[in-house]
């Protein structure tokens, strides 16, 4: 399999229509792990990374998850492949500025990728649709022991598995969730939710992870400790947080709709003649634009089985993609005029909102 | 009066004194204004205490500062410049730099989560056959061959043993 078939194939992120995305988009984990007796990445001499990405790579192919993957070196591919794996979630962007003795093992599905020689030697990471710590979990922790039949990892039995920062020590595990929260956006409330979940030991980021803005009100929510609690304790107090502020939205929609429905189906509908008619959009814009119509389609305006079409333009109305579907390399201003190219013809016939909403509001 | 508190990151004074409680420990930092905004303080949204932390800890004019890994000539100097350790028996060499880091770090300071069970048994397998098989060694060179002969015996049990377990 190649970068681009990924792209046409149908994955976990693009493809999945279930009311249960509808506040959370997805939820992630990662395990960070090590081989023992061998130098981290960052510390490596050129040769020893070498070495110990094939090691990875070898064991990482043989695991049943990994049936047809795709499996590359990062120096094998392109600026623009490396970007649009980064857009898909499925590498990091420190991954993708990587030296040689540096790639990634994707499943056919997309639900599986094996970061190797990022900052630590395996980067196991899973993807799933929805709110789904529990299933993510009980996926990833099979990957990782059928690893473990063919690696040995560093694990030490009083800090656990042994990682490049110290921040990662212990269970080596992320696990995070991508939110959709226009809602507490719109009402200024998103502030006062940061400090509240920093507060519980997790932390907030935006789309892209640390650094990115939260551009299309998506957040990513995922623990800040690795060590003194098991993998299970971490997920259970993880998942509460995520229920939370999932009722935390759902009441902050209900309060504007009660405050103001106008002023809230005004942005929707203003969100929808644009996509429809305009020509030029950056991709910060068509994000904001893109998180209005999911709120409609969550408002019950549009139709349920849009929101796949909405979660599927988040990520092909970002640079990378947008170019590969071209096949050349734009400028930024030149971008803006094939995003909204792009977001025209997907609107084009588009169902018209229904505001009438009476008995359709949904929770 | 007092002297003015100093930036945790640089020797100017602090002006912005940030507490933070996470899982009910509280976390101090006291900094100047121009660290702050480096650090993203006022940002909320694009803040960790913990990496901030991170690099307050390698700081202080710590007298062990001579340390080095001797599997992989890693030193503490590196340390403070990269936050990231050279390889796993950095945390040994290191033990005394990690541990009081953890707890303002982590939740607890003793890993309680997944243990790799199967690559666990299988060093300390390898580990017992290399040992036998040095006393093999040892044996027949002094030409002690009863000894020789059941520490034979002994590898071909551990092994088999080893070998029924994996294919369970």
């Amino acid at each position: 399999m190649t970068i681009s078939s990924l792209i046409a194939t149908p994955s976990e992120l693009t493809d999945s229509v279930s009311t249960k995305t509808a506040i959370v988009l997805m939820t992630r984990i990662r395990l960070a792990r090590n081989l023992a007796g061998h130098a981290f990445p960052g510390w490596a001499k050129p040769a020893q990374r070498v070495e110990s990405f094939a090691l990875c790579r070898a064991a990482v192919a043989a695991t049943p998850q990994m049936k047809r993957s795709v499996d590359v070196a990062i120096a094998d591919i392109s600026e623009l492949e490396r970007q649009i794996l980064v857009e898909r979630h499925l590498i990091s962007r420190e991954l993708s500025g990587a030296k040689a003795g540096a790639g990634v093992i994707i499943s056919k599905d997309q639900a599986f990728s094996v970061m190797m020689n990022e900052e630590d030697h395996l980067r196991i990471q899973v993807l799933r649709a929805g709110f789904n710590l529990k299933r993510a979990w009980s996926s990833i922790n099979d990957l990782d022991s059928a690893l473990e039949d063919n690696l040995d990892f560093a694990f030490s039995p009083t800090l656990g598995y042994l990682t490049a920062c110290p921040t990662n020590l212990g269970t080596g595990m992320r696990a995070s969730a991508m939110m959709h929260l226009p809602a507490l956006v719109i009402s200024n409330q998103m502030e006062k939710i940061v400090r509240a979940v920093n507060q519980l030991g997790m932390v907030v980021r935006g789309l892209f992870g640390e650094g990115s803005d939260a551009s299309g009100s998506i957040f990513q929510i995922s623990n800040q400790t690795t060590l003194g609690e098991s993998e299970a304790e971490i997920i259970k107090r993880l998942g509460s947080v995520l229920q939370s502020i999932v009722e935390h939205e759902l009441n902050a929609r209900g309060k504007l709709l009660e405050a103001d429905a106008s002023k809230l189906f005004d942005k929707v509908g203003r969100a929808f003649g644009i996509l429809q008619n305009s020509h030029l959009l950056s991709s910060s814009e068509a994000m904001n634009l893109l998180s209005l119509i999911r709120l409609g389609v969550d408002l019950g305006s549009f139709p349920e089985a849009r929101r796949a079409m909405i979660d599927r333009l988040f990520i092909e109305a970002q640079p990378g993609h947008l170019q590969h579907a071209q096949k050349g390399e734009f400028d930024p201003g030149q971008r803006d005029v094939i995003r909204a190219t792009r977001l025209r013809s997907e609107f084009a016939d588009f169902v018209r909102p229904d505001f009438d909403l009476k008995n359709k509001t949904k929770s | 009066m007092a002297n003015p508190l100093k930036c945790d990151l640089c020797p100017k004074p602090a002006t912005v004194h940030l507490t933070q409680i996470v899982n009910s420990k509280v976390h101090k930092v006291d900094l100047c204004e121009a660290c702050a905004q480096a650090k993203g303080v006022t940002d909320p949204s694009g803040f960790s205490l913990s990496d901030l932390l991170l690099k307050a800890s390698l700081n202080p004019e710590s007298p062990a500062g001579g340390l080095r890994c001797e599997r992989c000539g890693f030193t503490q100097s590196d340390f403070k410049k990269h936050g990231r350790f050279g390889c796993p028996i950095c945390y040994d060499t290191f033990r005394g730099v990690v541990e009081p880091m953890l707890e303002t770090m982590h939740n607890g300071t003793a890993h309680t989560g997944k243990i790799p069970h199967r690559a666990i048994e299988r060093k300390s397998f390898y580990d017992r056959v290399a040992r036998l098989e040095l006393d093999l060694a040892e044996a027949i060179k002094s030409e002690r061959y009863e000894d020789a002969a059941r520490t034979r015996d002994e590898i071909n049990q551990v092994k088999q043993a080893f070998n029924q377990h994996v294919a369970l």
